[in-house]
């Protein structure tokens, strides 16, 4: 029987070639550790040996065996595609049970999908990394991999604003950092016990003064939507072009490749053309009421 | 090529012949709803349809037509993507394994240009992107299609406005335009493919005459000037965009029940929500099913939904359908078939809506003279 | 060795104010130091200076019922410390710390008080400017007011 007005319109042969963008796949729980009292990061290997490559900022859709899946931004080393690191808030039933995973426990996982941070678009230049809560973890892949290029860059900020000193994310790693000579480091929390002996406010009164050239600036914003929000907006009130700053949005996904629906801003899919967004392509749409 | 209503029930034959389950309009609880056919006696020979905002009914239409209604309820929707699929199941290997794909050849009788549009609509947003949803691309694969010449628009229909009119120029295996007039009841059959050539070829069929070919063409300009509503898409999407604060929602918002009725009918409308279903042994599998932006929950993150009202709900399902969806896929996502507003529990017209958000809202002191 | 009204000048609440403003302002400011855990201010006390930290970092504390006390704010170099000498009854409603080792100036505020009423001009523009400082710190309390980094319990 000839061609179908169906079989015309697709130039693709088979239907056996494509795959099932809905099936995950199995990955072992390698190791937990316990960030803070609702949040973990879990360390899994593909059951398949298989390393994962990801870019920094993607995510993966994530669950336990029943518990349904949610999307999770990868939080390790791009260097290290074999250990795919995920930190997860326990906020709801799926992440909840994310959180309770124990090392030998099967995850079920799709991805890594989405648009990344792509560094490499503040090559040759200062890049200034601002994290507000469980925004460090999205970020941490973004300043691993800047560490291990360090040369191609100039100066390296990191700003970290946490909402207390016992809530703060890889306090082993961020005393690495802050012992460097290569990156400077400023961390503030909401408030505090006198036994902080560090800064207390907002992340944007410790945002760095020195005279940055705009141009040759990249900053990378990471946190609730009103913290980036009035990060970007100090940014770009000190001088920063909003296209030379980056944000990470979040909304409700079902699937993360663009058919559910669920995430979308206005025309944007934030699991296909984000979740990183240049700041100026979406300043009016963060600011809009319940879009 | 012309054949008669004996012509038809051959069509059907010979589409069975060649292993088709075909699936046509039929009368089932006051409305047409497409089903598995074998004979034109399951056909709504006779029936018309009464649309109106917030109304429908099946009438006798006094003629002898197979064809003489406009939407049914469901579309064809269901068909290329079914309202639940299974995804994937658990099996005793630790990897879950995807569901089959369904590869039923179907041959759909009677679909009409806005539907054919609608197809092609989806085609888009399911076959056409980043990621491909292969159970989509293998119905469609194994689906003919036998459009209609809409004869009989209803009065919510608009496809004329929507790029689209009552006669299908592509995307059908075969083209039937019913012609019930002194000449007699016939049909004046076009083949738009190979495939359609040689089932049209297989028929006992006359040459169409001029007579026929005038009859034909009859039949869709009366329907485009019978058409009664309008969308103006010149710059609809800026103006959409534009509106985006506009009062209009508000008054949209304390009339809709957000109901989602408006979603299931709409022949475009894909989106959808999975759950993970268990047994009393454990989790099975996942399943995909429709959802609806209606639904207060679509938005949920953390600490509650983002579109909380009514009115952000509504805006968002307007916006993307005529405004968000030429953005992302390159078209507008209606078609102009007109079942939201017929289905619309309080008939609610997108027609009158999007001709007021269009105009400028009024200002404070023209509202004070009001 | 820089003298007081060179260390003053550098500092943003004070920069590029007139030379016979400048001078006059400069009259009410002292060059201090104050080592790890030194008190700049009690609450309750009179509010009858201020401080610029020139260097350093300075915790602003609340003590809550049973005693544990809380920092509320911090200020570093360039900053404000002390703003009830601005508003009657000039009394302090906190605590200020010295985190670490700290230069700050400080100005008398009654000085400063009396200076701006006899030159209403420089009342003006200071009162500008701390009001400025003023908004942004009410805007960053009302957003931890949000409390961002927790999790929003649903409504």
């Amino acid at each position: 029987m000839s061609e179908t007005a169906a079989s015309m319109r697709f130039a693709i042969e088979l239907e056996s070639e494509l795959g099932e963008p809905m099936l995950p796949r199995p990955f072992v729980v390698q190791q937990t550790k316990r960030e803070t009292a609702d949040t973990a990061t879990l360390s899994l290997t593909a059951l398949d040996g298989a390393p994962t490559s990801f870019a920094p900022g993607q995510f993966t859709v994530v669950g336990r065996p029943g518990w349904g899946e949610v999307p999770i931004s990868i939080s390790g080393d791009p260097a290290h595609p074999d250990h795919l690191e995920h930190t997860v808030r326990a906020v709801g039933d799926a992440s909840r049970a994310l959180v309770g995973a124990r090392p030998g426990d099967t995850l079920l996982l799709r991805g890594p999908y989405g648009v990344g941070w792509d560094v490499a678009d503040g090559v040759g230049g200062n890049v200034v990394i601002v994290a507000g809560g469980i925004g460090l973890a999205p970020l941490r892949p973004a300043l691993l991999q800047i560490l291990a290029h360090r040369p191609r860059y100039r100066r390296v900020f990191l700003v970290y604003g946490a909402r207390a000193p016992h809530e703060m994310l890889f306090t082993r790693q961020l005393e690495h950092w802050r012992g460097r000579f290569d990156i400077e480091v400023a961390v503030t929390v909401d408030a505090a016990t006198p036994e902080w002996r560090g800064h207390v406010g907002l992340v944007t009164s410790v945002l760095p003064r020195a005279d940055l050239d705009p141009d040759e600036t990249l900053a990378l914003v990471c946190g609730p939507e009103i913290m980036m929000r009035i990060t970007a907006d100090a940014l770009v009130t000190n001088g920063l072009p909003p296209d030379h700053i980056k944000v990470s949005l979040e909304r409700s996904m079902k699937c993360g490749v663009g058919v559910c629906g669920h995430c979308q801003l206005r025309e944007l899919f934030v699991c296909l053309d984000g979740p990183v967004f240049r700041y100026d392509r979406v300043a009016g749409l963060m600011t809009a009421r319940e879009l | 090529m012309v054949f008669d209503v004996v012509g038809l029930q051959a069509l059907i034959d010979e589409l069975i012949r060649r292993g088709y389950a075909v699936v046509g309009p039929t009368v089932r609880e006051g409305g047409i709803v497409a089903a598995e056919i074998r004979s034109i006696d399951d056909l709504p020979r006779g029936v018309a349809d009464h649309q109106q905002p917030g109304e429908y009914r099946l009438t006798e239409s006094g003629a002898d037509e197979f064809f003489g209604f406009a939407s049914g309820a469901t579309s064809w929707k269901p068909v290329l993507f079914p309202p639940r699929r299974m995804l994937w199941r658990h099996t005793s290997a630790a990897a879950p394994v995807a569901a089959p794909l369904d590869e039923t050849p179907r041959a759909l009788l009677g679909v009409r240009a806005c539907d054919l549009h609608a197809i092609d609509v989806q085609d888009r947003v399911f076959a056409d992107r980043a990621f491909i949803d292969p159970d989509y691309v293998s119905r469609r694969r194994h689906t003919f299609i036998v459009a209609v010449t809409c004869g009989h628009p209803s009065d919510d229909c608009f496809c004329t406005s929507m790029g689209g009119g009552p006669k299908p120029s592509a995307g059908f295996d075969i083209l039937l335009t019913e012609i019930a007039d002194d000449l007699g009841h016939r049909f004046v059959a076009e083949a738009g493919t190979a495939a359609g050539a040689e089932v049209v070829a297989a028929l006992a069929s006359r040459p169409a005459s001029d007579d026929d070919r005038a009859a034909a063409d009859d039949v869709a300009d009366r329907a485009a000037a019978a058409i009664k509503r309008t969308v103006d898409t010149e710059g609809l999407r800026d103006r959409l965009y534009a509106a985006r604060e506009h009062p209009q929602w508000d008054d949209i918002a304390s009339r809709c029940l957000s109901c989602g009725n408006c979603t299931l009918v709409c022949p475009t409308c894909f989106c959808i929500t999975t759950n993970d279903i268990e047994d009393l042994a454990g989790p099975v599998g996942r399943e995909r099913v429709w959802d609806s932006c209606f639904v207060v929950e679509y938005s949920y993150i953390h600490g509650g939904p983002i579109r909380r009202s009514t009115q952000a709900r509504y805006r968002q399902w307007l916006t993307h359908k005529f405004a968000s969806w030429i953005d992302q896929f390159g078209t507008s996502g209606c078609v102009g078939c007109g079942r939201c507003v017929t289905w619309c529990p309080v008939g609610i017209d997108i027609t009158e809506e999007l001709a007021r958000l269009s105009t400028a809202p009024p200002t404070a002191s023209e509202k004070e003279e009001q | 060795m820089k003298d007081v009204t060179q260390l003053l000048a550098e500092q943003p609440l004070f920069s590029d104010l007139g030379n016979d403003m400048f001078a006059l302002v400069a009259g009410c400011a002292h060059n201090e130091h104050f080592g790890a855990d030194d008190y700049l201010f009690r609450i309750g006390d009179p509010a009858d200076r201020f401080y610029l930290v020139r260097r350093g970092l300075v915790a602003l504390e609340l003590v809550r019922t049973g005693g544990s006390r809380l920092i509320v704010d911090t200020v570093s170099n360039g900053g404000i410390v002390g703003l009830s000498w601005l508003v009657p009854p000039y009394r302090w409603n906190l605590d200020a710390r010295a985190v670490e080792a700290t230069s700050a100036v400080s100005i008398d505020a009654g000085c400063l008080r009396r200076k701006c009423e006899d030159e209403p001009r420089i009342g003006y523009v200071l009162l500008q400017r701390v009001s400025s400082a003023l908004y942004q710190r009410m805007q960053a309390a009302r957003v931890r007011m949000a409390d961002v980094y927790g999790v929003p319990s649903d409504e």
